[in-house]
């Protein structure tokens, strides 16, 4: 009884202190006036409002998203051959590939950037918007590749060697037995990419940081040159968008499973 | 359908393409920062290709060795304090029923995936002295007036404390979710208490497991850039944001480069024990 206590004590704990820092930028984001108070004085939605209105705050949200969006898909494009073909075939040689494709993700993430930094200048597109999607893409494809891995070997080898015998060719196996089974790999696969994407700060900043903002480039700048309100109004916004796309993930899949767990009747 | 060696261009085709990805925006960029750690910097920002190691040798001095080992020392505290709170925490959290724990994950994944840059304004906002937790203390009457927190060490750990254990959480809890419920079990019906089971069979049994978590919330922390500068004093920068002050504010990157490419020697290598760890017990 005491154990349980303590216990359910303790979880309460880490559940404020995680929250705390949250409660407390959405308290600062409703604020009337434009200071960083708590608790908020007055009420209003003005921040918010902001966010859409002045046009640097939504050019840095547009860019975000449309980074993540692309980086992604191309985290995903490179990913799913690469998960198949290793599936697929017997060629111990490809998992060098994977091996190379969770490298980025383990290492700190200043090293990339660097690297990053000297390709992009070494061959002359240093700056273009364009080049911190691919950057984006080839740091966050460990994500999509641990998902599709997962997914891949999820996949029920009977099911496929029916198909075979029934004279389906690897085209249609994969488009009619293996893409459904593995489809919330994929999605889950990307929402991760994206919402890690959305949230990339060093990368973003020595490839294109000067040429494009995206909106932790825009917070990081805000916070040095003299806080306001939207900032937190911004913060709350990308706190909600992460909790429901992770909350849809776990709506439609197995979260327990994605994230490593058995089931409960394996 | 038999699982063989791929023959012929069409069925090493789907490969091509990641492949070439991963060799071209990965592999050139690693390989070309490593070259230009050895290049001579030419003032005026620019550097051209050579074989010098001064770049090395001025990482030997005092202040990048201190640098270096407060990076090292304050990752290592960072570890064990995430994985000391996250190891028991994600034990009970494997035991709640399916929609509690799913009601966790998801909540941990949020925080886990907050960037940085907000991770910091959120602390640094919570420690201030105009909406910082002060001001409560002061209203329940603990304290006389409110005070700012931060920048400071102490904030500095938390900070980085509360980036890392969502991800601390995340790392154990497949080995957790997997752990037999049997041998726990068995220690309890031979009249253990539930704290004497936990550290006399869990605990032990999963040691593996630990230090590979701890090693790769090192490395994890290792990396942290935005916060010292959010959270900490100018004494408190770690190694990723001098390797960025070299790169580009200094406009050195032969110097940026050779930092980096200690920076991925130390992280390797711990990143293999790790794996080895983790790979043991396994087997065992």
């Amino acid at each position: 009884m005491l154990m349980r206590t303590l216990n359910s004590l303790a979880a309460g704990l880490i559940a404020l202190v995680l929250a705390a820092p949250i409660l407390v930028v959405a308290g600062v984001s409703v604020n009337e006036k434009k200071a960083l108070t708590f608790p908020p004085q007055g009420f209003s939605l003005a921040w918010y409002a902001e966010v859409f209105t002045d046009p640097g705050w939504r050019g840095a949200l547009i860019t975000s998203l449309v980074v993540a969006t692309l980086s992604a898909a191309l985290a995903v494009l490179i990913a799913f051959p690469l998960a198949w073909f290793l599936w697929r075939w017997r060629a111990p040689w490809a998992r060098a590939f994977e091996v190379l494709g969770m490298t980025p993700f383990i290492l700190p993430p200043v090293i990339t950037a660097l690297g990053f930094l000297s390709f992009w200048a070494a061959v002359g597109e240093y700056g273009s918007p364009w080049t911190v999607v691919v950057s984006h893409a080839v740091f966050f494809v460990t994500l999509p590749l641990v998902t599709l891995s997962l997914g891949f070997g999820a996949v029920d080898r009977s099911y496929v060697e029916a198909a075979a015998t029934m004279g389906a060719d690897d085209r249609t196996v994969l488009r009619t037995v293996v893409m459904p089974l593995v489809r919330p790999y994929v999605i889950s696969g990307f929402a991760f990419a994206f919402v890690l994407s959305l949230n990339e700060y060093i990368v973003a900043y020595m490839v294109v940081g000067f040429t494009l903002e995206t909106l932790p480039i825009k917070i990081f700048n805000a916070l040095r040159y003299g806080y306001t309100p939207t900032m937190a109004a911004v913060t709350v916004l990308f706190v909600s968008l992460t909790a429901v796309v992770f909350g849809l993930i776990a709506w439609f899949g197995d979260l327990p499973r994605l994230l490593g767990a058995w089931a409960k009747n394996d | 359908m038999i699982r063989r060696a791929p023959r012929g261009l069409a069925e090493h085709a789907p490969i091509l393409f990641p492949a070439l990805m991963l060799v071209v925006f990965f592999v050139i960029p690693f390989s070309l920062m490593i070259a230009v750690s050895v290049f001579r910097r030419v003032p005026g920002g620019f550097y051209e290709p050579d074989l010098v190691f001064a770049n090395y040798e001025r990482f030997l001095t005092t202040f990048f060795g201190g640098v270096m080992s407060f990076s090292l020392g304050l990752a290592a505290l960072v570890a064990a304090l995430s994985v000391g709170i996250a190891f028991p925490f994600t034990y009970r959290l494997v035991k709640l029923p399916r929609g509690a724990q799913i009601r966790w994950l998801v909540f941990l994944l949020s925080i886990l995936s907050l960037s940085e840059v907000i991770i910091g304004f959120a602390w640094s906002t919570l420690l201030s002295r105009t909406a910082g937790i002060t001001n409560l203390f002061v209203a329940l009457g603990l304290m006389a007036e409110p005070q700012s927190l931060s920048p400071s060490f102490g904030a500095l750990l938390a900070g980085l404390v509360y980036q890392a254990f969502p991800y601390t959480v995340l790392v154990l809890y497949p080995a957790l979710a997997r752990l037999d419920p049997y041998l726990e079990e068995a220690a309890r019906t031979l009249g253990s208490s539930p704290l004497r089971a936990f550290f006399t069979v869990v605990v032990p049994g999963l040691r593996n497991t630990i230090v590979a978590t701890t090693i790769m919330v090192f490395v994890f922390a290792l990396g942290s850039y935005l916060l010292p500068q959010l959270l900490g004093r100018p004494q408190h920068w770690t190694l990723s944001v001098l390797i960025t002050d070299q790169a580009i504010y200094q406009s050195n990157m032969p110097f940026a480069a050779a930092m980096a490419v200690f920076l991925v020697l130390v992280s390797l290598a711990l990143v293999g024990l790790a794996l080895l760890a983790g790979r043991r017990e396994e087997t065992a």
